[in-house]
């Protein structure tokens, strides 16, 4: 019996996810008096787990691209090596893509954007985020293998230092049915998904020829950038930046709006953000509601202010 | 070509989210149902479909008759037949088994679900249908054609887009990018006489097991007031996001 975390890599790497499952799966892990398992692709620094209760890697070699099939029957096959009871996975893109395929293989009940540890084994009840985050749910699973889909940022890293052996594991991967065309992403910004900080604007920025300002904050918090529907509607910026309902979904540590309203579908988005801060000139904007921190006053004053004033306290620390 | 359009019937986002009996039942008084967001421009997509090509386009749903409203405006969109599998949803297995049992008998080229729905955002049912039925599968879906047996779609991933080539069967989770909101359509008088007559099949469930159940609800915690930091003061701004809220 075991407890198996899919660690994601991106270019061979563990990412910061990888962690929070890991530190997850320990949590339940400890609750059900079993081990921690990781399974990963093409990892070069598996032993990193170790440090958040790993005691054993499975790492699967694959070529090409990420394929949801391919990865899925390489963790199922994983957790049937590994007598899994309960599989672990992150809120990732590639994780949500893949995880509803190796449900049905493993036969599984599955939860999303799960935000605790367990309250209860038998029944087995976890408690999840729902109606775009105004309320939590809580839901029992009762198949034998359960999976878990944790929310990015909600458990956090827990470290835990343990022996943690890594071994090659070659399933028999089943054939891909899809083929990678093109791929269109900047490699050398952080994405909205991994990101720690998000910085955000919207159409009180009034125009594109502003976002320096944006993007100067985002550097000096090593934060990715972000926008509201009417800006990347008009083509101010891209779309894969637009947040909120009908977009992305931030669930970083620290969201800072700039000129956003704080419309009903933006906030439904940026809600589980665990930190907000509002930049805005209007003190009846509807974002004073939702945020934690707050500055009534001109972006075009307020934000160069900011960055000095960040750069002055990270030189400083 | 024939397309089946998975529709999930769900409160409108500003509607008020309130729970009844002992917080185990989602309290349905005054809430607006519409068509998941998601699901309507993978809808609109399918018209555009069918109007390129000449493709049927079938709408399901698993779920009582109060969601025969939500199946009758998707008709008044455009779509050719509803279908609705008399069941409560209960999880994403079992709606999906309900929905591939409904194919096993008529089989569909391509099934366009959402890439989540609003009210329980799952996530699931897409892929597990994908699953279930051995289809090609593509999530987070901003773009979709189809060239006889060969479909083109993107891919939105975490930083940017990706495209792809596969064969049908396809099954998509759909989302915002298969069309833009300008282009979803308000139904007019005329499709909504038209949906009247058009058939409205009510199956019963093949008896499908959920492997998942929510005993028990819970609203949000009221956030506390947001604390207002003067505009000449960043400083204290920084200092309560570094010393207070540990973010920075
Ligand atoms: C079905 C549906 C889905 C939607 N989905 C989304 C979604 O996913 N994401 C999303 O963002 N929106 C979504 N919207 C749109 C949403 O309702 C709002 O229209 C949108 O969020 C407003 O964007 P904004 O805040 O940038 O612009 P505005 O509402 O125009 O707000 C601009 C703000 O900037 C402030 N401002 C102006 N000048 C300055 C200055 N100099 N300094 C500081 N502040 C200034 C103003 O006071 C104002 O509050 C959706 C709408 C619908 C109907
Ligand atoms: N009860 C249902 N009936 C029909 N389709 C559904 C139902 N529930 C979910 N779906 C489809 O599956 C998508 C994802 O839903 P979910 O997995 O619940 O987030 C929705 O956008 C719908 O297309």
């Amino acid at each position: 019996m075991s407890v198996l975390v899919y660690a994601e890599t991106e270019a061979g790497k563990l990412k910061k996810v990888a962690f929070e499952v890991a530190s997850y799966g320990k949590a339940v892990a400890d609750q059900m008096g079993t081990e921690v398992i990781a399974v990963t692709f093409n990892a070069a620094d598996a032993n990193a787990l170790g440090n958040y209760g790993v005691s054993k890697v499975m790492n699967i070699s694959a070529d090409g691209n990420f394929d949801a099939k391919i990865y899925a029957s390489g963790i199922q096959q994983a957790a049937s090596e590994a007598v899994a009871k309960v599989v672990v996975v992150s809120s990732s893109a590639d994780s949500r893509y893949l995880t509803p395929l190796l449900a049905v293989g493993l036969d599984a009940g599955y939860a999303t954007n799960v935000v605790a540890a367990p309250s209860n084994l038998a029944p087995f009840t976890v408690k999840r985020t729902a109606f775009t985050n105004k309320a939590f749910t809580q839901t029992e699973i009762s198949s034998e293998v359960k999976i878990i889909g944790v929310s990015n940022n909600a458990f956090g890293l827990v470290e835990n230092a343990t022996a943690c052996t890594v071994e090659d594991f070659a399933p028999s991967l089943a054939a891909s049915t899809i083929t990678v065309e093109s791929v269109d992403k900047a490699t050398d910004k952080v994405t909205i998904a991994d990101a720690e900080v998000v910085v955000s604007g919207g159409r009180g920025l009034k125009g594109p020829e502003n976002w320096h300002l944006i993007e100067d904050l985002a550097d000096t918090l090593g934060a990715a950038t972000a926008c509201s529907k009417p800006v990347s509607d008009m083509g101010w910026r891209p779309h894969s930046e637009h947040v909120g309902q009908t977009g992305k979904p931030v669930a970083s540590n620290l969201y800072i709006a700039i000129g956003v309203s704080g419309a009903i579908q933006h906030l439904a988005g940026i809600n589980s953000s665990k930190v907000k801060v509002v930049i805005n000139n209007d003190p009846e904007a509807p974002f004073f509601k939702a945020a934690d921190y707050g500055i009534v006053g001109d972006a075009f004053e307020v934000v160069p202010q900011l960055i000095e004033k960040l750069k002055a306290f990270k030189a400083q620390a | 070509m024939k397309i089946l359009v998975c529709i999930s019937h769900v409160p409108d986002t500003t509607s008020k989210i309130n729970f009844v009996e002992n917080d185990t039942k989602f309290d349905t008084n005054g809430v607006q149902y519409i068509i998941n967001p998601n699901d309507e421009f993978g809808l609109t997509r399918a018209m555009w479909l069918k109007e390129k090509s000449g493709a049927t386009v079938d709408v399901i749903n698993v779920g009582g008759a109060e969601t025969e409203s939500t199946l009758r405006k998707a008709l008044a969109i455009g779509a050719d037949k509803a279908i609705r599998i008399n069941t409560e949803a209960v999880d994403a297995t079992q709606v999906a088994k309900e929905i591939v049992a409904v194919t096993q008998n008529d089989a569909y080229d391509l099934i366009i679900a959402g890439r989540e729905s609003i009210d329980y955002n799952g996530g699931m049912v897409p892929g597990m249908i994908a699953a279930m039925l051995g289809a090609s599968y593509v999530n987070n879906c901003v773009g979709l054609e189809i060239e006889g047996d060969k479909a083109t779609a993107a891919r939105e991933i975490d930083g940017g887009k990706e495209t792809v080539s596969t064969s049908l069967p396809l099954v998509i989770g759909g989302q915002k990018g298969l069309v833009e909101e300008s282009d979803l359509k308000i139904p007019n008088m005329r499709g909504i006489m038209m949906a009247r007559k058009k058939p409205l099949e009510v199956v019963e469930p093949n008896g499908a097991t959920a492997l998942s159940t929510t005993t028990k609800f819970e609203k949000s915690a009221p956030k506390g007031e947001v604390k207002l930091v003067d505009a000449d003061n960043v400083d204290q701004l920084i200092d309560l996001l570094h010393n207070e809220a540990k973010v920075i």
